[in-house]
């Protein structure tokens, strides 16, 4: 059974991702949390893969991700964690660098996991300083763009129920 | 988590050309009452009243969402007599859709490749143990 990944923009500063996995709940809290495992999923936009996978998973703890891009391009993030409760909850603040640039003020990621009949239920809440941050972030996404029209209206607004 | 998976000139130019209009867009749709009358707006043109009614809402209040429909272009209104007639507008929800649609597709390829790796950890929680040093 495939699951779908739902994103959601709930209010003017944030994004929420949802999605199921057809695993134990400390199996996926494994798998986003120990960075042996995190290497080798989290890559980001096709030919990216992640270079660098520090994490502190502890309260007050930091972590520092990087990628890099099948042009040489760089790409971190790093940020404090503010709340650990395993196999539950993350909540930490993130920071992107790309090259040089640092993205203008931190965002707060809320990773939440719950467990139902062996399936893992995934929502990640991400809360940006702004709206211009978080549609700055949507629309980062366009470069490996493909048409979408007019038939996703369905999908957009039932995702945004 | 991560989330921006952009360089940084494609985001910067991205940011700079924003245009207003994507800015509401997003601005609209953060309110359920809109999406709600949106999705109403499907099945065709509807007056005023028919959208407010099952909100539950006043005319004004009512009209008031549709404002800021209106202001994003996702809403056209005309005024017939005493009647005001919406209709839906797909250009700038399509577009809004693609930066999300972009988006998810960028983190459904990170998911798949995590639902990958959760089936061989199940495996090897599985698999009999033989001696506890075989296990991971």
């Amino acid at each position: 059974m495939k699951h779908t990944l739902k994103v959601s923009t709930p209010t003017d500063r944030e994004i929420v991702l949802t999605r199921v996995f057809d695993a134990p709940r400390p199996l996926v809290w494994s798998a986003m949390t120990k960075p042996e495992l995190l290497k080798r999923w989290l890559f980001g936009p096709d030919g990216w893969t992640m270079t660098v996978c520090d994490d502190e998973v502890r309260v007050g703890g930091k972590f520092h991700y990087a990628w890099s891009g099948p042009g040489g391009e760089a790409m971190s993030l790093r940020g404090v964690y503010r709340e650990v409760a395993p196999p539950e909850r993350v909540v930490r603040t993130e920071s992107f660098e790309f090259g040089c640039d640092t993205q203008a003020g931190e965002q707060l990621a809320r990773l939440v996991l719950t467990e139902e009949a062996d399936k893992t239920y995934l929502t990640l809440t991400v809360l940006y300083p702004s709206r211009e941050a978080r549609d700055g972030t949507l629309a980062s996404g366009m470069e490996h763009g493909v048409g979408a029209g007019y038939d996703r209206l369905d999908a957009i607004l039932a995702a945004m129920e | 988590m991560v989330d921006n998976l952009a360089g940084t000139d494609i985001v910067n130019q991205m940011v700079n050309n924003l245009s207003p209009t994507l800015d509401r867009v997003f601005h609209a749709l953060a309110h359920p009452a809109r999406r709600r009358m949106l999705s109403h707006l499907r099945d065709g043109e509807r007056n005023l009243t028919e959208l407010a009614a099952p909100l539950r809402m006043s005319f004004p209040a009512a009209s008031k969402h549709v404002r800021v429909l209106e202001q994003a272009r996702l809403v056209r209104r005309r005024v017939v007599g005493r009647t005001h007639l919406c209709r839906i507008e797909g250009q700038p929800l399509a577009q809004a859709n693609q930066w999300l649609e972009n988006y998810r597709k960028v983190w459904e390829a990170n998911f798949q490749r995590l639902d990958e790796l959760l089936n061989e950890l199940k495996a090897q929680e599985k698999r009999p143990r033989t001696s506890q040093g075989d296990r991971r």
